[in-house]
Formats: C-alpha cells, sequence, structure tokens
C-alpha cells in the first residue's frame, strides 16, 4: 500500500528538500518504487538538488490542470530506477494550485508507487498546508535552535488540524527529524540537545543528522546525499531514518565523520 | 578551551528550552483558543441579543492561562436605563467569573 508522506518544518533552510531527496533516495535504493514531489511551487529546488534541472520539461501544476499526464512529467532519476522526480512549477505561484488537482495528482501517484514524498514549501499559508492536505504521515525537519523549534511545534499543530486524516478524526502519525545536529556543541551545553527538542516537541524521533560539510558537497553536483557518498556521516544516518520508515528497528546513533590525522591538525587550527 | 571556559563560562542551551519551554505553553493554548473565542463571542452574544440591548462592542471574552487553571472571563456591558424610561433591571454590569479591573473603558 502506498504512503503519502509530507516533509515539513514550518522555517525555511533547515533542510526540508536536502532530507526529501536524501530519504527518497534511501527508500529507492532499499527498492521501493519512489516519488518525490516538490510542493515549493515559483522556489522550486528538488529538481537542482535530485541534479534533474536540465530535464524538467511538465510540471506538478501541469499534471493538476490537466495540461500534461503524469507519465510526461514524471523525470526518472539516472542513478535509480525506482526512484521519480516530480518537479514544481517554477513560473506560476502557490494559488495556481488547486486541492482538487493535487487530490488528482496524489490519488494517481498512490496507484504507482510505493512512497509518495511531498516537500513541502517553508511558512504556513496555503502551499504548505497543501503538501501536507493528504499525508499518511509526516516528518517534522528541525535544527537545534530556538526559530525553528518555534515554528516546527506550529507546523505540528497544523499536522493535527489541517490534514484530511486529522478531519477525519483520524491519528496522523509524526516523526522527528532533527538536522544540523552537533553532538559535541551540544554536550558542551550551546546548543539544544536531542533530549531537550524531543521533550518539547514530544512527537517520536526519527533520526539525528549531524551537521556535515558533505551536505553541500552533494548539493553542489545534483546528487542526493544518500547517493553522493553513502559511506558519510549524515548519509548513514538519512540511511537509518529510511530504515526505520520502514518498520526496521535500528539503534539511535549519531554518526561521526571518522577524522584521519591531518584532519584533526586542521581542525584544532581553524577553531 | 581553556582552564576559564571551564568554570567562567556559562551554557546557554538550558536558557534555550526554558524560553522556548514557556513560549510554546502559551502559544500552544491562544493557538488551538482563538477560534473558541470568536465562536464564544458570536454564541454569548446570539444569546443575550434574545433577552437585553446590548452593544456587541460591549461584550468582551477573554481566555487567560495561569499556572494551574485558565480564567474565561466573559464581561458584559449593559447601559443603565434613563431615569424618566419605566424602571428597569439595575445590573450595570454582568460580569461571569470576572475579575475587576479599575479604569475598564466604558
Amino acid at each position: 500500500m502506498a504512503e503519502v508522506m509530507v516533509v515539513t518544518s514550518g522555517k525555511g533552510g533547515v533542510g526540508k528538500t536536502t532530507s526529501t531527496a536524501a530519504l527518497g533516495a534511501a527508500l529507492a535504493q532499499a527498492g521501493q518504487n519512489v516519488a518525490v514531489v516538490d510542493f515549493d511551487v515559483g522556489l522550486r529546488n528538488l529538481d537542482l538538488i535530485m541534479g534533474a534541472e536540465r530535464r524538467v520539461v511538465y510540471d506538478l501544476i501541469n499534471v493538476a490542470n490537466g495540461e500534461a499526464r503524469l507519465n510526461q512529467a514524471l523525470i526518472r532519476d539516472k542513478r535509480i530506477d525506482t526512484l521519480y522526480l516530480l518537479p514544481a512549477s517554477q513560473t506560476r505561484d502557490k494559488d495556481a494550485l488547486t486541492e482538487e488537482g493535487v487530490k488528482r495528482v496524489i490519488d494517481e501517484l498512490r496507484g504507482r508507487f510505493d512512497w509518495i514524498i511531498c516537500d513541502s514549501p517553508a511558512g504556513i499559508e496555503r502551499g504548505a498546508q497543501l503538501a501536507m492536505r493528504f499525508a499518511d504521515l509526516a516528518v517534522v525537519i528541525a535544527n537545534p535552535e530556538v526559530s525553528s523549534v518555534r515554528d516546527s511545534d506550529r507546523i505540528i499543530g497544523l499536522l493535527d488540524a489541517k490534514t484530511l486524516r486529522a478531519e477525519n478524526g483520524e491519528t496522523m502519525e509524526k516523526h522527528l527529524l532533527l538536522t544540523r545536529y552537533d553532538a559535541q556543541r551540544a554536550g558542551r551545553g550551546e546548543m539544544l540537545s536531542v533530549e531537550d527538542v524531543l521533550e518539547i516537541l514530544s512527537i517520536p524521533l526519527l533520526g539525528i543528522i549531524p551537521e556535515s560539510d558533505e551536505v553541500l558537497r552533494a548539493s553542489n553536483v545534483g546528487s542526493p546525499v544518500t547517493l553522493n557518498n553513502a559511506q558519510s556521516a549524515p548519509a548513514r544516518a538519512y540511511l537509518d531514518a529510511a530504515k526505520r520508515l520502514r518498520g526496521e528497528d535500528v539503534p539511535m546513533i549519531i554518526p561521526s565523520q571518522k577524522k584521519g590525522l591531518l584532519d584533526r591538525l586542521f581542525a584544532r587550527r581553524a577553531a | 578551551m581553556n582552564i576559564f571556559s571551564l568554570f567562567g563560562r556559562k551554557t546557554t542551551a538550558p536558557v534555550a528550552r526554558e524560553r522556548l519551554q514557556i513560549l510554546l505553553s502559551h502559544e500552544r493554548t491562544t493557538n488551538c483558543n482563538a477560534d473558541l473565542i470568536a465562536l464564544l463571542q458570536k454564541e454569548v452574544l446570539a444569546a443575550l441579543a434574545k433577552h437585553i440591548d446590548v452593544d456587541p462592542s460591549k461584550v468582551q471574552i477573554k481566555m487567560e492561562r495561569r499556572e494551574d487553571v485558565s480564567l474565561l472571563e466573559i464581561d458584559v456591558e449593559i447601559p443603565t436605563p434613563k431615569p424618566d424610561k419605566k424602571p428597569a433591571p439595575v445590573a450595570a454590569k454582568v460580569s461571569v467569573r470576572t475579575s475587576r479591573r479599575a479604569g475598564q473603558a466604558a
């Protein structure tokens, strides 16, 4: 049965698109049929992070409005056969999306894929609400930082009020993905710890993604973190999170970068 | 890191946690109560209008969150009838579990 999952956060720049691409690729690497859908109409970026920006012909709005068929708009990933991207429109604005149109597209995707991952725009307005509207579960992205945690709390409230599942009286499954985490700074009391954020938001933890240079490196070359360097710390954290999504019991550890002697020397000098 | 940072510097994460806990406990109630207050305002007005002639702007509904309980405050201001007209109920102000404050706007 297909799972529709929204990746959302309220605040911008916390890692929604990076996480959508990384989790989508990780699930597809495990053999699942995955569609990642960009809901950020007017400010699309998932195509760029996936390295498919030059292959976009039709988009979500074209399909929602019946101007193109789903098959024409879906872009198959060149590295993984079971991973597809449905890009957002870059020239329209968020009002071009209608609830009926989105429902039609999601229903059609449900018939073809195991996972439909909706990359939400930032904010709590129409675009963000449509991205979460038909979701079965939500991944809430937060950084260990006050404004991000506050916005995540607001988004959790919306997930419990404005989604179809919530309106039907069903429970909305929500998971926290803590990104840009620095275990050392948290240990020194300079950064909110995993426990702090969990206590405040009180939703189950899906994973902890360590702060890493690897994320920028992967986005530079247009490759999901889990594909670009599967051995890197953030990639291993995303791969574990994807396993948990599939119901596997994976111990919650924070992967750290293996550091060589030179890294250590330079880290000291930079500090 | 030096010997001073071990003893002298205060950590900031506990401050962040405390600020968030206080802020969010407040925001969670106001966000979900915003609709409730508007609804109450409308329904209380409708109920009052059946029996008394009140100015809609003189009906105030507030929700105040306190440590142990929250206080729902409904202030209804009823104009005192003019002496030359037929005598009417004397109550100038009806308060439901209200806390009276001095200098309230008329």
